[in-house]
């Protein structure tokens, strides 16, 4: 419960922001450390709770992304209607994913590999047909009205992310509260246990898939009401899988919370050293790859095993 | 309860397991010996449905059960714990004993506070908040049969629960096995510590090189010279009867 | 039907790249047949061993071929110390975190380049560049006959390699049996970083001989990231011979794919071998299913 009041505290928050921050600027940090803590957690709950490492995320985001794009173009839907149509496609694409993968029982790297040349054939494919503009990419009509999920100040952008953030993160409660989540990380932790104990293994695991990859897409669909452009790099390249993965890795991974803090680190860092070293091309990332490898060596638990104060370095299990 | 008939997996040309066939009795407490390799747990993967059998059939409470997955037959209610335990690493003790419990509650609270009461039967109480990578080997064991019992099975498959055990951990653990057999859940166990063999089981049966070669009492099978010639070699069981002539 | 005057040289064209595909693939299944580790940055360091044999001939006037004596060693002693100080030392007993640390290590260096050297594709010219020869009536560049030649060579001597040395012995018998090899007293970390470096050997060798048919930005090394690994899976996870020929059959399908589909869509094919192969046949193609 103490999990939860903190959320809803953190929400609000957040949603009083604007009341006494009107700089764009700001606003706009704000918007972005929540759409990473949004990747980020679609990321975790798949990632964190479910031990399924994917390296192509970005699958699902670009599908989220695309939908919403040629929905609104090519069917003149409202941004709206669509969102819900383009969150459906990225859990659709997650339980094809998945079930490939996990019916022909994929684990751990292979999975990883997997995930990441889905990216790349989505990629090629969105980077041929005009159907989704091609190498172009589309661009959608800027007519800026709440009714058209496109706001004339940051602020409504910011309640939109800001509730597509804290559903995530309701969802990752739910995972630390529920039966489903305790399933969920018995098969994280050894799926021969899990089965021996009347876990269905395979559907717990396309379930996970399924919930990141309709977040995930939930990300894609607010990228591009908010920069109005999306195209097959934008979409299915390699930067949005890490993005997605980066900020729990930071933050904690298969933490409630992790995703959050992570997001908000890697923020501060890229501003920090923005100002420190300009802004060079290949700095920002540069310092994020870094992060990653000193992460992963010194701090596997991420920002949230440093706090919880237990030995930060986990031997992972009796694998050699 | 379970009826095995003719079961059959070989590896690579290796008999695992070759042409088994026995039959359990609700309420028993029995055991299945035999030397290493004589593929004890492999019978038990393929019960409880981690292996496929090439022939033959497993039946529990009347029904055929052949091939299907691990999770199907655990929720018909027969579980099995593994050798070499495998605990959700990350999880605390309580946690890991939950997942057990959940099987039959889906309320967080219900599965937590069943998962207590079986921690305390098992002697986990004081260890509840551990992570159950940091347990002795004496309290993985405990943990591996905490978990399967959470899961409110009618035929437990213990694979040498008291293996690695010391002789006084092992008279702990006992009355805790022979306490579930009381609670009416049927106990069929692998195990190479003969002491809880003689004293807990009622019936056991003795393969060696995947097929049964005995079966009885622990007393007339530890009587019997084929079993005899397993577990001490070929002529033991000539020579030990010559020695007893001659005395 | 594609004409056969189309056809040939395509293949030919495939093989060739297929030659130095399968060196790159053949440090890769070297590092994870040894190590069972799945090495992300190996695109990335092909990338650097790119720009060394670039810079070598920018300020030196090294030819590519006569900087082999240098790239060599000098990928191979990154390699070393790569493994031996940071790669080793991440792991935790975890896969994914390897792969997570070679992920992190792969950004960095795209970076680094793209700071130093900004996103400029760069290639070098050297007097045989445009040179061509005829093989049964198709036109092939001398840099591309080059490489198939070196690839081949490079491959053949890693193969003696392990057969024949103290260290190939050491580097097979702790690929196949991890805990004994420890036990008979080799020095496990030390022969894991050895077979890393000789790994990014192989990259050493095969940027000398894919520079001057090729060209080099800090992005170059993704494209082949993903086809090593199509390759090396393909041949089966570890196995040498699998990944010569998953080369040769990969460089074709792109090239010929390419004619057919056009250079992009062409592409979607190794990467629908490469989930075909991880789903159906994980084992490779001449892998012992296990």
């Amino acid at each position: 419960m103490k999990d939860l009041i903190a959320l809803i505290v953190f929400g609000i928050v957040v949603a009083a922001l604007p009341l006494f921050v009107s700089s764009g600027f700001v606003l706009n940090i704000v918007i972005m450390t929540l759409y990473a803590a949004l990747l980020g957690q679609a990321w975790n709950i798949l990632g964190g709770f479910g031990g399924q490492f994917s390296f192509g995320h970005a699958v699902f985001f670009g599908t989220g992304a695309y939908a919403a794009a040629v929905l609104q173009v090519k069917f003149g839907w409202n941004a709206w209607a669509a969102l819900p149509a383009a969150v459906a496609l990225g859990a659709a694409v997650g339980a094809f994913i998945g079930a490939l993968s996990f019916r022909y029982g994929l684990r751990g790297s292979y999975f990883a590999l997997v995930t990441l040349a889905f990216a790349e054939v989505f990629r090629i494919l969105s980077n041929t047909f005009d159907f989704t503009g091609a190498g172009v990419g589309l661009m959608i009509p800027l007519t800026e009205s709440a009714g058209n999920f496109q706001f004339t100040s940051r602020t409504g952008f910011l309640y939109v992310i800001l509730g597509f953030t804290l559903a995530a993160c309701l969802v990752a409660w739910w995972l630390k509260h529920s039966r489903y989540g305790a399933w969920l990380q018995a098969v994280r932790d050894n799926e021969e246990s899990a089965a021996a104990l009347g876990v269905n293994v395979f559907r717990v695991k396309l379930g996970a898939t399924m919930i990141s990859g309709a977040l995930m897409s939930a990300g894609g669909v607010f990228y591009v009401q908010y920069f109005h452009y999306i195209d097959p790099h934008i979409a299915y390249g390699p930067g949005v899988s890490i993005e997605a993965l980066l900020a729990p890795i930071v933050g904690g991974i298969g933490t409630l919370f992790g995703p959050l803090l992570g997001a908000a680190a890697l923020h501060l860092f890229g501003e920090l050293t923005r100002s420190f070293m300009g802004d060079a091309p290949g700095i920002s990332l540069m310092v994020y790859g870094l992060l990653l490898v000193l992460m992963v060596t010194f701090l596997p638990r991420g920002i949230m095993g440093l706090l919880s104060g237990s030995p930060p370095v986990r031997k992972g299990g009796s694998r050699a | 309860m379970l009826e095995v008939h003719n079961l059959s997996i070989s590896f690579g040309g290796l008999k695992a397991v070759e042409d088994v066939s026995l039959h359990l009795q609700q309420g028993a407490i029995a055991s299945l010996i035999g030397p290493n390799g004589a593929g004890k747990s492999t019978l038990f993967a393929l019960a409880s449905g981690f292996l496929k059998p090439e022939r033959g059939t497993v039946r529990f409470l009347g029904e055929d059960i052949t091939g299907l997955p691990p999770h199907v037959i655990c929720r018909r209610g027969m579980v099995r714990t593994f050798q070499i335990v495998q605990p959700f690493a990350a999880q605390t003790v309580h946690e890991n004993v939950a997942v057990g419990a959940h099987l039959h509650h889906r309320s967080r609270r219900k599965a937590l506070a069943r998962a207590e009461a079986v921690a305390r039967r098992v002697g986990l109480a004081d260890q509840l908040n551990k992570l159950a990578s940091s347990l002795t080997i004496s309290g993985r064991k405990r943990l591996e049969l905490a978990r399967a019992l959470a899961a409110e099975p009618r035929l437990l498959l213990l694979d040498e629960v008291l293996a690695g055990l010391n002789p006084q951990e092992i008279g702990e653990m006992i009355p805790v096995i022979r306490s579930i057999r009381d609670s009416g859940i049927t106990v069929l166990m692998i195990e190479h510590v003969m002491q809880a063999v003689m004293s807990l089981s009622e019936y056991t049966w003795v393969l060696n090189h995947g097929s049964l070669i005995a079966e009885g009492t622990p007393a007339e099978v530890s009587n019997n010279a084929q079993v005899i010639e397993a577990y001490l070699g070929r002529g033991t069981a000539e020579r030990l009867r010559r020695n007893s002539v001659h005395a | 039907m594609l004409e056969l005057s189309i056809l040939f040289p395509s293949v030919l064209n495939g093989l060739t790249t297929g030659a130095v595909y399968a060196l790159i693939a053949l440090g890769l299944t070297l590092i994870y047949g040894v190590l069972h580790i799945i090495n992300f940055a190996h695109g990335a360091l092909l990338m650097i061993a790119l720009y060394g044999v670039y810079f070598l001939h920018q300020s030196l006037g090294l030819d590519p071929y006569a900087s082999l004596p240098v790239m060599v060693p000098a990928m191979f002693a990154l390699g070393y110390g790569l493994q031996r100080f940071v790669i080793g030392r991440a792991s935790h007993g975890k896969d994914e975190n390897i792969l997570l640390v070679t992920l992190g290590l792969a950004i960095v260096m795209e970076n680094l380049a793209l700071y130093l050297w900004r996103s400029d594709t760069r290639t070098i010219e050297t007097a045989y560049t445009f040179t061509t020869v005829g093989i049964l009536g198709a036109m092939i560049s001398i840099p591309k006959l080059a490489a198939f030649a070196g690839a081949l060579a490079v491959c053949a001597v890693l193969l003696l390699l392990l057969a024949k040395t103290d260290l190939g012995r050491a580097i097979r018998a702790i690929a196949k049996e991890r805990h004994g090899a420890k036990l008979v007293g080799i020095d496990v970390e030390h022969v894991f970083a050895m077979s890393f470096g000789i790994g990014l050997a192989c990259l050493g060798a095969a940027a000398c001989f894919l520079l001057p048919a090729y060209y080099v930005n800090p992005q170059v090394g993704n494209g082949f990231v993903l086809i090593a690994f199509t390759i090396v899976v393909l041949g089966g996870m570890g196995s040498f011979a699998g990944a010569l020929a998953g080369g040769f059959i990969i460089g074709v399908v792109e090239s010929v794919g390419g004619l057919w589909l056009g250079e992009s869509l062409g592409q979607i094919g190794i990467f629908l071998i490469f989930i075909a192969v991880l789903l159906f046949r994980p084992q490779g193609l001449f892998g012992a299913r296990t």
